[in-house]
């Protein structure tokens, strides 16, 4: 159980779902991971009960000294930065008409311009390193059109492409760091939580969503995580810039 | 005018150069009423001007209410506008250049997505029902990245998804408005000028047109005439659909270049 032996794992959004289901793995399989996130309490629960493979660190991703704190602290505790996981995320439901300019800005600063920043702090720190791989969580939504995402769905669609960027820019650059984006369908995690007890029709909601998925049923976040597990090892190293689809065959 | 689109009205964002010139003087030729809503005005420009800033709520709201009583009515909103804000790559790119090219190239097309439906609800026949058609312009770096900055590519990569939300969106509210995207390649445009002043106008686009499988650059009216397609009922099955004009960039492996060597 040593897919990550020394590597160091820098992951926003660590303290729930998604983030954190990878953070156990990420020291479950011989690395160290930096839980970064804006909720200190359940961030830091998480750090001691990994015990010494976990540090948490509080983290704005919107703010880029916040980002610039993360990464140093991560390099001080932990000596190096490997990976990178921007899983740091807020889904909100709103349309066209019902959205208003400062709800786009504030799901786009945190989706879209978090992962931006995240990227940007972290390479250099990767260069040192001698290399290193970055995973975006986007979604299915930066695949597909929902009518209830309007703001979502255009920062998912930004972080799709940015990863592309990235992945061309360090590829050209020769860093040898590698940059994918992960597509989860819904997923059983804190997020979606309101949405399963609301009914739509004569379903309750998790069964709606359920349904979505061609396997029937939500996924859960280790399944994403042993996804992300894989692009953050050596075993992907010949993938960059891609898309990595995790939705139960909902953009089948 | 008579023509295919007579009676009907059209409002161009970036109207005054470019894609969107050219957009503007295709739709007022099949005979809509064009406003071309802009910074700046064009010489000798198509249609009615109206100085506009996509990135401010305040002046979509005086936009719209301006073209509601003087046209009347709006049918068609072609949300072109957009920046290239330079060449940064994810790692040379500040905060403040970030924001600048979403606010214009993503938050300008959410606001416009949303001021064109206030105004195509007032347009049907009765004026209860509502019909429309919205073309955002997304561009070939909304599909793959490696032609342009992150920003950019970011903030294109936004309009390609948040057209298909606004597409369903109007489908399952029975609006009868359609959105799609268009993914221009390259086209030679005055968005280009900081480019030719760096490498050369001959040099540049030589570079350019190469990258394209079909060997050159579009002109703005090659654009144009998909904008008018999908404005137009002729695509009246059309929504929340990605349309590239790229000259087959997109379609199979592109060999990409840095833009400038950093
Ligand atoms: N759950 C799903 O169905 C689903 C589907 C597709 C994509 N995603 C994406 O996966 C990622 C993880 O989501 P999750 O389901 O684990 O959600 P979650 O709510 O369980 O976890 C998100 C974490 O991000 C943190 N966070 C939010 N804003 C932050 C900020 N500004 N700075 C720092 N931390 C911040 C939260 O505190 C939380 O710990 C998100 O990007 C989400 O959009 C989730
Ligand atoms: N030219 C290309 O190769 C190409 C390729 C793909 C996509 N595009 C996109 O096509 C669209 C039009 O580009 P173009 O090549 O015609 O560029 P252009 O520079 O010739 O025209 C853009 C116009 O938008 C206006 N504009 C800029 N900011 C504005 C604002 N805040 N409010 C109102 N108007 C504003 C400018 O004044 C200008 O008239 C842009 O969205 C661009 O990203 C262009």
């Amino acid at each position: 159980m040593s897919r990550l032996e020394g590597k160091v794992v820098l992951i926003s959004g660590g303290a729930s779902g998604i983030g954190a289901a990878t953070a156990r793995l990420v020291v479950r399989q011989g690395g160290q991971a930096v839980l970064a996130d804006r909720d200190e309490a359940k961030g830091r629960a998480l750090a001691d009960e990994l015990g010494d493979g976990a540090l948490f660190t509080a983290l704005d991703v919107a703010d880029e000294t916040s980002w610039t704190k993360a990464v140093a602290a991560t390099v001080e505790t932990f000596g190096g930065l490997h990976g990178l996981l921007n899983a740091a995320g807020v889904g909100v439901r709103n349309s066209i008409e019902d959205c208003s300019l400062a709800e786009f800005r504030r799901v786009n600063d945190i989706n879209g311009l978090g992962t931006f920043l995240g990227c940007k702090a972290a390479i250099p720190a990767m260069k040192q390193a001698g290399g290193g791989s970055i995973v975006n969580i986007s979604s299915v939504l930066g695949l597909r059109g929902a009518s209830y995402a309007m703001a979502y769905c255009a920062s998912k669609g930004a972080v799709r492409l940015l990863t592309k960027h990235v992945a061309l820019h360090c590829a050209q650059m020769k860093y040898n760091i590698r940059c994918n984006s992960v597509h989860p369908g819904y997923i059983d995690t804190p997020m979606i939580a309101p949405r399963l007890d609301q009914s739509i029709g004569n379903m309750s909601g998790r069964q709606w969503l359920e349904e979505l998925h061609p396997l029937g049923r939500l996924g859960r976040a280790e399944e994403v995580a042993h996804m992300i597990l894989f692009l953050l090892s050596d075993e992907s190293s010949f993938s960059t810039g891609s898309e990595f689809v995790c939705d139960g065959g909902l953009t089948a | 005018m008579s023509g295919e689109l007579s009676g009907q009205v059209a409002i161009v964002t970036g109207g005054a150069s470019g894609i969107g010139a050219a957009s503007a003087a295709l739709l007022a030729a099949a005979g809509a009423a064009v406003v071309v809503a802009d910074l700046n005005a064009a010489k000798d420009g198509i249609g009615r001007f109206v100085r506009h800033d996509v990135t401010a709520e305040e002046s979509w709201q005086a936009l719209l209410a301006d073209v509601l009583e003087r046209e009347g009515r709006l049918d068609i909103m072609i949300n072109n506008a957009g920046i290239s804000g330079g060449a940064g790559s994810v790692e040379s790119t500040d905060v403040e250049t970030w924001q600048r090219v979403q606010a214009v190239n993503a938050e300008g097309v959410f606001l416009g997505c949303k001021y064109a439906i206030q105004g195509m609800k007032r347009t049907g026949p009765d004026k209860s029902t509502s019909k429309g058609s919205i073309v955002n312009i997304s561009s070939v770096a909304g599909l793959q990245a490696g032609a342009g900055s992150i920003a950019y590519t970011a903030s294109k990569g936004a309009v390609r998804l948040l057209s298909k939300s606004v597409a369903l969106y109007c489908a399952e509210q029975k609006y009868d408005i359609r959105c799609n995207a268009v993914h221009p390649g390259g086209v030679d445009t005055p968005i280009f000028d900081l480019l030719w002043q760096f490498m050369g106008r001959d040099q540049g686009k030589a570079m350019i047109d190469k990258r394209h499988p079909i060997g050159r650059m579009a002109e703005p009216g090659e654009i144009g005439e998909v904008v008018l397609w999908l404005a137009s009922d002729r695509s009246s099955f059309v929504t929340g659909a990605e349309i590239a004009a790229d000259g087959g960039i997109t379609t199979g492996l592109m060999r990409r270049q840095p833009f400038v060597a950093s």
